[in-house]
């Protein structure tokens, strides 16, 4: 059978199916303020609770270039892939010990410890960094290091899931990342790392 | 009293897997619990509207499923449909050959254990990878997942060391820490090397045609960003009406299946990559996939189709628990595996109509369901069909001649006197199969029958509550 003889057929049986129902189930009405988490936002600022709900999860959330440089550097991270149009602005911080390369080659995988690349935005409620197509420079530049740092602009963070649904565009792939890569498979233990970072960074501009 | 069924199946699985899976699971479930109720103002009312929502799009098929194939076609995704599980594998392999592509990477999809892509597919000489770290380790020890979220919660990290090394991933190292690494290290360079990457989906909205697919360990995320052809295999019940909803199910879902507010990887996708994006596919497949659902649908059981997989009711299901995933030989385990997996054989519900009796009806796994669905009452519809059609029913002792008595009161009397008769029988050397098998393990209470008759006839009148 063809996949479209398969289309009728199932839809066919799909009607037949349907068809002794007197009713149909209503869509139900509410509003997505019920998805909210109660209490979470306060009258604080969407800055200071997506730095707490990230740290949460496991994230780390940076406010200066210096302080980010320091961590890399710190644990010897010094080499990495940089979105091309991000790195004039940041270049200046980099010192000579770091190794930056603004193209990806994926035959290389193994050797960038660290990516920096823009996210689309955030969410407070979650502790959530948002990518798309659009502003991640590369897929791969932004996963496979074990450090990804995603650079957000502080204008651009969601309150709340609802919020950043409603935002989501019209981007082919937008990505929510909440945390480094985990996996709990093996005797319900947390590891961090399994195909994506180990460490998640967001460096708020 | 003879054991069920699932107990005998239970009772072939080791001390250590059965272990494995009561702690595993019973934590699953204390955590929700905080982590829904401290949070909201009213988490059932969540429930409730999230299972008003599913149920209206499970009853309202036939206009959703057009409806998401005209977006998916206008997002520039190629759309298939498979009215049964060998369909949809050979739907996949179409795909793959026309592409002369032989390597797939998968990220965890319960469509594709239901049709046993992986095997099919290196029938027929294609590699396919699992990805997902319980779901690799499973395949590389030829074995099947146990639970749908955990798939090895019956291994522990020595079985799992073993066949690491077995498989030369390394000399034996049991430390999860090093588990993790090597497998990601092994199949980092797997992604890369692939053609295909195959993925479920979670959710899609009918509105947009965007799938949403959830992740911790970023393994889709992975298949995504390294080949150049997405496949989805997409069960033809996962519809949501609008992306508005998503929000409500995204809450719901993670919370529910391993007590995280949100997945670490949430992902969107409405189609092939960007043209300005130098990574991920250049072409987007989706394969609908019927394989049992519309007889489900037709039953008088279509509630079960709001299910999201989040397995919770596995988690707190008493007997899961104790039997494990694999005495219910079926994809599907726990509570909803006893609903699911007979219907879903059509024809041969007979073989699994012994599912739906491995329960106590304690109504736990109604209670946690984030789509609110009435598992016991469709259990004991599925425990009548089996009735009507008269499957026979292994274990249940013969109620004909109790119900003969009970009807009739002198009978009845005569038997409560007579049954004394039990307290001087040596009950251990009866010929009866079903008396000895529960003596095995107990023993009976003295006869007492009668005494309450005799009470009631001789108490002092006119007192009720003497
Ligand atoms: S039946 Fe409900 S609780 Fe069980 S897996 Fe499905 S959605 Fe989760």
């Amino acid at each position: 059978m063809s996949s479209s003889d398969d289309r009728e057929s199932i839809l066919s049986r799909v009607r037949g199916a349907l068809a002794p129902l007197h009713e149909r189930a209503a869509m139900p009405d509410y509003t997505t303020e019920l998805a909210v988490m109660r209490q979470m936002m306060g009258s604080r600022d969407l800055l200071t609770v997506f730095a707490e709900r990230m740290a949460l999860a496991n994230g780390i959330v940076l406010t200066e270039p210096t302080a980010l440089v320091a961590r890399l550097r710190e644990n010897k991270w010094l080499h990495g892939y940089c979105d091309p149009v991000l790195w004039p602005s940041l270049a200046a911080y980099f010192g000579a010990d770091f190794k930056v390369e603004t193209t990806y080659d994926r035959k290389r995988v193994d050797d960038y410890a660290f990516g920096l690349t823009r996210a689309a935005g955030a969410i407070a409620e979650t502790g959530t960094i948002v990518l798309n197509d659009a502003t991640t420079s590369r897929r791969l530049g932004a996963l496979t290091p074990w450090v990804h740092i995603a650079v957000v602009e502080r204008a651009k963070i969601f309150s709340d899931l609802p919020e950043a649904v409603a935002g989501l565009g019209h981007d082919n792939n937008v990505i929510w990342v909440t945390g480094p890569s985990k996996t709990a498979d093996v005797e319900g233990i947390l590891i961090e790392g399994v195909h994506g970072p180990g460490i998640q960074i967001a460096l708020v501009v | 009293m003879k054991f069920q069924q699932i107990d005998q199946f239970a009772a072939e699985l080791k001390a250590d897997t059965r272990a494995a899976v009561y702690d595993g699971s019973k934590k699953g479930h204390e955590k929700r619990t905080k982590l829904l109720f401290d949070e909201y103002a009213d988490p059932d009312r969540l429930r409730h509207i999230a299972g008003e929502v599913k149920q209206h799009v499970v009853e309202n098929l036939d206009t959703y499923l057009p409806q998401v194939e005209a977006k998916l076609k206008a997002n520039g995704v190629i759309v298939h449909w498979a009215a049964t599980a060998e369909a949809a594998n050979q739907a996949v392999l179409g795909i793959m050959r026309a592409r002369g592509a032989t390597k797939m990477v998968k990220a965890k999809t319960m469509v594709s254990e239901e049709t046993e892509l992986a095997h099919f597919l290196e029938k027929h000489g294609m590699e396919a990878l699992e990805t997902d770290l319980g779901e690799f380790i499973v395949q590389i020890d030829g074995d099947h997942p146990s639970h749908i979220v955990k798939p090895i919660i019956h291994k522990n990290r020595r079985e799992i060391a073993t066949s690491f090394e077995k498989n030369g991933l390394g000399a034996y190292n049991d430390d999860p820490q090093t588990i993790t690494r090597r497998a990601r290290n092994f199949l980092r360079h797997k992604y890369l090397e692939a053609d295909v990457g195959l993925t479920g989906a979670n959710f899609v909205s009918a509105e947009s045609g965007r799938l949403v697919l959830v992740t911790n360990e970023g393994n889709s995320r992975f298949c995504l960003a390294a080949t150049k052809c997405h496949i989805a295999m997409v069960g033809i019940e996962k519809i949501v009406p609008r992306d508005y909803d998503l929000a409500l199910f995204l809450n719901l879902l993670a919370r529910s299946g391993t007590a995280q507010e949100l997945t670490v990887y949430t992902e969107f996708i409405s189609g092939p990559k960007s043209p300005t994006q130098p990574d991920g596919p250049e072409e987007m497949h989706v394969i609908f996939v019927d394989n049992g659902r519309t007889e489900v649908l037709a039953s008088d059981c279509r509630d079960i189709l709001r299910c999201i997989r989040c397995g919770a009711c596995l988690n707190v299901c008493p007997v899961y628990r104790q039997a494990s995933g694999h005495a219910y030989r079926s994809v599907y385990p726990g509570p909803v595996g006893a609903v699911l997996s007979p219907l879903m054989m059509g024809d041969k519900f007979p073989q699994k109509a012994d599912l739906p009796k491995a329960s106590s009806l304690c109504g736990a796994c109604n209670e946690v369901c984030p789509v609110n669905i009435p598992i016991p009452d469709l259990l004991l519809r599925l425990r009548n069909r089996a009735k009507e059609e008269n499957v026979p029913s292994p274990g249940t002792p013969p109620m004909g001649a109790w119900a003969l008595l009970a009807s009739q009161p002198t009978a009845w009397r005569a038997s409560l006197f007579g049954g004394k008769i039990i307290n001087y029988l040596p009950t251990k050397l009866l010929p009866i199969p079903a008396l000895r098998a529960w003596e095995a393990k107990r023993s009976l209470p003295v006869w007492r029958g009668g005494e309450f008759r005799k009470w009631l006839k001789n108490r002092p009148p006119g007192k009720s509550s003497a």
